[in-house]
């Protein structure tokens, strides 16, 4: 059995809301009042539950409560959980930047944190010495980054500008620097932060390049990412937290599969929740239904090979919405998107008006799935700015079945294969 | 694996909530002490860039401040100088004495004017108020030589200099006490700043009223025997008196009061020490 390297117990982070970090000092004193007498601090008996939409009884809140768990050496563990749920505070915890509020937890090895890049990146002075000194930041020495010199300004790619301030230098080539300095630590642990999100396309695959060799070097990771197909090509293992609390620790695929399936329970009748997760929304619409039926209207959740299928959604206006434009994509079931379908492309770039109250909207697809399983994500917007009225993500899940729907020609195979079958034409010639 | 082999597996971090009080992990300190260098260098040289005069303004500005003093608290105002020439006399308290100051104004904004970077990496927090105190050394090396410069012009012009060489060796010393005071002044006030604010109102203009109370613009002898023993309490009145002593032969040196001076620095220390470890676990929360 793999060494373990870091253990977590019972690990819980309280702040107040409000004006003043974690207390007044009104409670500083009561708190110390109590520390005198000997008695726990009666502050971290309350405190509510970390839920953001939810209006709480307490002015104090648990960013973190009860979270437990190891990594073994050589894990890659994927963090997942909404923005709020406690995923940055843990790594804040576990990179020593802030001290939990109860609980311990032990790390063997040496840490290197990246909540950030370029960290201490000082603008007057030039790329040569802000490689140094932000590496020494993160813990190297002198003659580790004197060693790496070399590596660390070729996989940047700035080496014609190492010599002049970095404020002169434009955001990518910056972010490019950092992240060199910070790709060539040589940490047993690693914790990253949402560093990817940065940089264009052709550095961002170099950057999980460099994170896969990291983990197959036999280094442990920590990965915070809301690119759930990052996590799942990069992580072994996964927690997932919701409000603070750790609600499953697992295999990565079993994590992003609880992460996605979660709150998204709507009603038989595919009525949406009114409570329902908004990833985004402006309040001027609302989608209240999603169904998924046949031709017929019978509403469905399996899908039979090769069978047309309608999108159902019924739209609540609060007022009058002009010039918008729905789109309903399918998704895998990790969520990400393989088809694409907005309304307006029909209707050659006419968008539509909603006068206030209710309105049904449909929607046909005519095309083959293959067998698998699916996600629905739906999304109304202003077609002029973009803006979203409402979007709701991986809304509504269902699973197109390896029997055919009206001919008899099932899906042969064992094995999945892909998402979707174009029509194609072959043609075949002796030689 | 068995809990008994769990707990004897020696992990090299173990965070709690609370720690003890003098814990100041200087191993932890020296592991990091590149980046104490870098960030000495930094300090140095980031200041300068985009300078054409460069370091050179390491000597224009206390000529210019031994200046304005001569003309307005010498010439115009006629303070006495103790006997010392005002030129020199206003030079050696104003080369210590911004010593003092900048440590003591850089260290108690630690915590805030490093908030991004404590944010996100961890180090030895006591990296960045060390770096300050090394980084205001090689300044203070730098001026003092521009010191010496005017010294032995006035020690051969004039017969009004009687250096006290039995104790030359006391003033390394004395700045190195004056370096810790300062340090451990500006721990205090940056670890209460964090939460409270008003200590940088309060600090600013603090600094600019000490120096009034620290003999840099006038000296002790001008005060009544109560009046001194009063204003010697300050152990950098202590001090600038004791160097003006060792380097002219003029002015007040007392063992007594520069033994005062070393224990209030030693224990203002330790009280830095425990608000310091306090501060730095979670002045994140606050800052």
């Amino acid at each position: 059995m793999s060494r373990k390297v870091i253990q977590i117990t019972n690990l819980g982070k309280q702040y107040r809301l409000g004006q003043v970090g974690t207390t007044t000092l009104g409670d500083d004193l009561k708190r110390w009042w109590y520390k005198i007498k000997g008695k726990e601090d009666p502050f971290l008996k309350i405190g509510d539950e970390n839920d953001r939409t939810k209006k709480g009884n307490s002015e104090y809140v648990w960013a973190l409560k009860d979270i437990s768990f190891d990594v073994n050496q050589g894990d890659v563990l994927g963090i997942v959980g909404k923005n709020g749920a406690g995923k940055s505070t843990l790594l804040k915890i576990l990179s020593r930047t802030t001290s939990p509020t109860v609980g311990e937890y032990k790390i063997k090895g040496r840490v290197a944190s990246l909540l950030e890049v370029g960290t201490g990146f000082h603008p007057d002075l030039t790329g040569r010495e802000n490689v140094f000194l932000n590496g020494a930041i993160l813990g190297m020495t002198k003659a580790e980054i004197r060693k790496n010199f070399d590596e660390i300004i070729d996989f940047s790619g700035v080496e014609r500008y190492i010599d002049t301030p970095v404020k002169r230098y434009s955001s990518g080539m910056y972010v490019r620097l950092a992240f060199a300095v910070a790709a060539h630590l040589k940490p047993e642990i690693l914790i990253v932060d949402e560093v990817l999100s940065v940089g264009d396309q052709e550095f961002q695959d170099k950057c999980l390049g460099k994170m896969r060799s990291v983990s197959e070097s036999g280094r442990t990771v920590l990965f915070v990412s809301h690119n759930l197909l990052a996590v799942k090509q990069l992580c072994t293992t996964g927690i997932y937290l919701k409000n603070g609390r750790l609600q499953k620790s697992g295999t990565t695929r079993d994590i992003v599969e609880e992460y996605l399936n979660d709150d998204k329970q709507l009603n038989s009748d595919g009525t949406i929740p009114a409570d329902f997760y908004r990833e985004h929304s402006t309040g001027d619409a609302f989608f209240r239904k999603i169904l998924l039926t046949d031709l017929n209207d019978n509403p469905l959740t399996r899908l039979a090979f090769n069978q047309p299928f309608k999108v159902k959604l019924v739209l609540e206006a609060l007022k009058q919405i002009k010039g918008v434009a729905i789109n309903v994509n399918i998704t895998t079931s990790l969520g990400e998107p393989i088809v694409f379908s907005v309304d307006t492309k029909d209707s050659k770039y006419i968008t539509h008006t909603f006068d206030e109250g209710l309105h049904e909207v449909e929607v046909l697809f005519d095309f083959k799935l293959l067998p698998n399983n699916y996600r629905i994500t739906i999304g109304v917007h202003y077609f002029s700015d973009g803006i979203t009225i409402d979007w709701l993500e991986n809304i509504y899940q269902f699973k197109v079945d390896k029997i055919s729907y009206n001919t008899n020609e099932d899906y042969p195979w064992d094995a999945l294969h892909g998402y979707i079958e174009p029509e194609s034409t072959w043609k075949y010639k002796k030689l | 694996m068995s809990n008994n082999e769990r707990n004897n597996q020696d992990w090299d971090i173990i965070v709690k909530p609370k720690s003890t009080l003098f814990h100041l992990n200087l191993k932890e300190v020296w592991a990091y002490k590149d980046l104490i260098l870098l960030m000495v260098k930094r300090d140095l040289t980031s200041v300068y860039k985009q300078t054409v005069l460069g370091p050179l303004w390491i000597f224009i500005q206390p000529i210019f401040i031994t200046a304005i003093y001569t003309f307005t608290f010498s010439e115009s105002a006629g303070l006495s100088t103790d006997g010392i020439p005002p030129i020199l006399f206003y030079l050696i308290g104003q080369t210590f004495w911004v010593y003092f100051a900048d440590c003591l104004n850089k260290t108690s904004n630690t915590f805030i004017s490093n908030a991004s970077v404590f944010g996100k990496v961890y180090f030895p927090r006591l990296v960045m108020p060390i770096s300050v105190i090394i980084s205001g050394l090689v300044k203070l090396s730098l001026q003092i030589i521009l010191l010496l410069a005017v010294y032995l012009f006035f020690y051969f012009k004039t017969n009004q200099i009687e250096p006290q060489w039995a104790y030359l060796i006391l003033i390394p010393v004395l700045i190195v006490i004056m370096g810790i005071f300062s340090l451990s002044l500006g721990i205090i006030f940056s670890s209460f700043t964090t939460k409270y604010r008003d200590f940088t109102f309060l600090l600013g203009f603090a600094i600019q009223l000490l120096m009034f109370l620290s003999f840099v613009t006038f000296p002790a002898s001008m005060f009544s025997p109560l009046k001194q023993s009063f204003l010697m309490c300050n152990p950098i009145a202590t001090i600038m008196e004791a160097i003006k002593y060792i380097l002219t032969g003029h002015g007040i040196f007392s063992i007594e009061y520069l033994l005062l001076s070393l224990i209030t620095t030693i224990f203002l220390f330790f009280f830095s020490v425990i608000i310091f470890n306090k501060t730095e676990k979670s002045f994140m929360d606050t800052v």
